[in-house]
């Protein structure tokens, strides 16, 4: 286990002039319990890819509340999807849901659906 | 010759029918995907296309699978398809003795009564005139039974009928016309000339004060009006189906199904749908989370017309209770899957920072828990007791660091990132040159078994425990205590594995039934493939599924799924254990089984002796 949030960051300047929070409230209209995390961790001490490599699920959901896209989306590919975060987390969000809504809102490609 | 202009409509109508739907079915069989085509090709010209033909006759024709899941609906679709299907049939038959060729004017069969109004003297008239009034009576049956439906669902034992669209409400409203209409119409010329049936004749000796010679000719025409009309919206509208199931059988029997890709065939399979509405009743979204516009029959609908969002395809546990009821067997947990496919970016590895290990040890078995299982501790701590009471030499390929097995990213529509995953793991799995794979959860062994190419067998543990039971290296002791057992989705629908955990259990204690098994048995809630409804919604459906599994009250709730265990955990009403670990705590240790034989035979020899 690596790296679960709780390691002294980088100084790290928000400026909400250019911070886009917008993006925040469209995720909670699609996975409205992603405002009940309290970014205990317990989503990132579980994770699977986290076993392998420095990927932190809250800190990402957390920089994305901020409004810092920096990255986030090569971050979220790092994720397999496994649902573990989403079975240990004590406040029941759907961290799985709110990874799934940031990939395709987040990625170059937009995950366009196949065309049928 | 014999015409009138009222046939130019049932003609045009039926010109464009079948233009429509013959560019139709091309354009679609030109889109089946390459192993689709090859199995076509391969099993075209076998027995297997007599066999669809069976079947045709006994699932398009008579309806034998709605008929058993619910017998009024059954009649219903039997009634309609069967009886049209046999009046056109024998109408055609007593057109050609009346016109005494094959070859006569193609619309003589339908609009019959009109032209052949002079005394009948070809074979057996009479008896062909009570035949077909007899067909129409069991067609006007049906057509009573459907209004009968739209207008009140209960009164079919179905809780819930569906939605219309524009095209439906055109073709159902001609649907219901066309046999009243033609009722009245043969009734009306059977007042004027005296050629009806028992049918047809009575209601025309029951018309003839009205003025019978001004109404037959716009009643003909109205009967051809409404041909026209259901045949030109009929590739529009839900009615397409009763072509299109009987190509999807075609295709079924000659091995086609679906495929990773969305293709020709889901196209087929899609518009094969009846909407008959069964599915609603199989969700548990609906009947335990009220959920009502997700179900298979919407989402097929929104596909057909273009309509599918994001949300209803992502809104489904794809626990396949759908498709098990699904009377035209269309795979619609595979269909979702396709449609939540997302592009892929060719060349591109998402996992490559993982840290995969390769096994030296020489194990006979590899062992692969799954995420869900480290969830679980006490599974792997059982299964762990279970491989060493039995002396097996095993290889635990998740323990420190593992991969997901895939499975959970192809269900929301990743299959490059699956592809990647399970590229990784496969060569662990090669590394260690085992003969066995054992995984302790459905979703894992579900990937390894569809998705991996594995040379060696893989088990679910359940199926291993078995095994071991049955070559004698494991012995247990029966607790007698009562069980009910949980079919997990992934396991039973979805490997069709129900039997291996029944048998283990029968073992160790008192086997109960509960109302929904087997293919009926309920999802736990806990699905990872549903990523829209929340927790509270989880909770409803595990909730359900809890009382209907404990209300026998069993000392034990057995399942054999992590994730099922864990969702039924929560719910706190039973003491929840998965197989695994019923098994562990009943193993009869090998060394004390030695010493129990001991004093048997110490006894023995003690009774002997005496
Ligand atoms: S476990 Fe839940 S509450 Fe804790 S940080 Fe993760 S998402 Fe937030
Ligand atoms: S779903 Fe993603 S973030 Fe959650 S535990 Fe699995 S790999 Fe980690
Ligand atoms: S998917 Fe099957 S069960 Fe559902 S409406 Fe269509 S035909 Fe009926
Ligand atoms: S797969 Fe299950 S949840 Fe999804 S529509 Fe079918 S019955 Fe409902």
């Amino acid at each position: 286990m690596k790296h679960w949030g709780f390691k002294i960051s980088k100084p790290r300047v928000l400026d909400f002039d250019t911070a886009n929070l917008d993006a925040y409230n469209r995720l909670i209209e699609k996975v409205p319990s992603a405002h009940r995390c309290l970014m205990c961790g317990a989503c990132t001490a579980t994770c699977t890819a986290n076993l392998h490599t420095e990927f932190n699920f809250r800190n990402c959901h957390l920089m994305f509340r901020r409004g810092q896209f920096d990255g986030l989306a090569e971050e979220l590919d790092k994720c397999m999807l496994c649902g573990k975060c989403k079975l240990v987390c004590p406040r029941g969000v759907n961290t799985r849901a709110i990874i799934y809504n940031l990939r395709i809102v987040l990625s170059d490609l937009n995950y366009k659906k196949i065309e049928s | 010759m014999n015409f009138h202009p009222f046939i130019l409509p049932f003609a045009v109508g039926a010109i464009v029918l079948f233009v429509i739907i013959i560019y139709k079915y091309v354009s679609w069989i030109k889109n089946l995907d390459r192993k689709q085509k090859y199995f076509v090709n391969k099993n075209m010209f076998t027995f297997k296309t007599i066999q669809a033909i069976g079947e045709v006759i006994r699932e398009a024709l008579i309806h034998r699978n709605i008929y058993k899941k619910n017998p009024v609906l059954g009649y219903m679709h039997m009634s309609l398809a069967f009886g049209w299907f046999l009046l056109i049939v024998v109408g055609k038959i007593e057109s050609s003795f009346y016109a005494g060729t094959f070859f006569e004017e193609p619309w003589l069969a339908i609009f019959f009564r009109y032209f052949a109004k002079e005394p009948h003297n070809y074979f057996m008239a009479a008896q062909f005139t009570f035949i077909m009034d007899f067909l129409l009576l069991v067609v006007l049956s049906g057509v009573f039974l459907a209004i009968m439906k739209r207008m009140r669902s209960k009164f079919l034992g179905m809780k819930k009928a569906t939605r219309h669209s524009t095209f439906d409400r055109i073709a159902l409203s001609a649907l219901w016309w066309v046999f009243p209409l033609r009722l009245l119409a043969e009734s009306i010329t059977a007042a004027i000339s005296g050629n009806g049936g028992f049918l047809t004749g009575s209601l025309g000796n029951l018309m003839s004060g009205l003025p019978v010679q001004a109404l037959e000719l716009p009643l003909w025409w109205a009967y051809s009006i409404v041909l026209f009309a259901f045949f030109v919206a009929l590739p529009f509208s839900r009615y397409m189906h009763i072509p299109t199931e009987v190509v999807l059988i075609f295709l079924r029997k000659w091995g086609a199904t679906a495929g990773e890709q969305y293709s020709g065939f889901s196209d087929i399979q899609i518009n094969a749908c009846s909407r008959c509405g069964i599915c609603i009743d199989a969700c548990q979204l609906n009947f335990a989370a009220d959920i009502n516009n997700v179900q298979s029959v919407y989402f097929i609908r929104d596909t057909r017309y273009g309509k599918l969002t994001d949300d209803i395809a992502n809104n489904c546990l794809l626990c396949g209770r759908c498709t098990e009821a699904c009377p035209v067997g269309i795979e619609t947990t595979l269909i979702r899957q396709q449609l939540r496919n997302k592009a892929e970016i060719p060349g591109k590895h998402y996992y490559d920072y993982a840290d995969t290990v390769d096994c030296e040890s020489k194990p006979e078995v590899v062992y692969f828990a799954g995420c869900m299982s480290h969830l679980t501790p006490s599974i792997i701590i059982s299964m762990k007791k279970i491989f060493e009471a039995a002396g097996v030499k095993y290889w635990f390929m998740d323990e420190e660091k593992g991969l997901c097995c895939g499975r959970p990213m192809r269900q929301q529509g990743f299959v490059q990132q699956s592809k990647d995953l399970i590229s990784k793991n496969m060569r662990m799995i090669h590394s260690s040159g085992a003969k066995i794979l054992v995984t302790s959860c459905p979703i894992c062994y579900k990937s390894f078994r569809d998705e991996y190419v594995l040379e060696i067998p893989v088990f679910h543990h359940t199926e291993y425990i078995e095994t071991l039971i049955n070559s004698n290296k494991i012995k247990l002791h029966n607790s007698g205590k009562s069980i009910v057992y949980h079919d997990p989705c992934e396991l039973g629908r979805g490997c069709n594995i129900y039997d291996s955990p029944r048998e283990v259990l029968k073992k160790i204690g008192k086997l109960q039934t509960s109302e929904l098994e087997r293919e009926n048995s309920l999802c736990c809630g806990g699905s990872l493939s549903n990523s829209v409804i929340d927790l509270a919604t989880q909770t409803k459906i595990r909730d359900h599924g809890l009382e209907v599994l404990t209300e026998s009250n069993p000392d034990i709730l057995a399942t054999a799924c992590p994730l099922c265990k864990k969702s039924f955990v929560h719910g706190n009403k039973a003491i929840v254990q998965d197989i695994a670990e019923i098994v562990a705590v009943n193993i009869i240790a090998e060394k004390q089984s030695k010493k129990l034989q001991l004093t048997k035979n110490i006894n023995e020899f003690e009774v002997n002796y005496k």
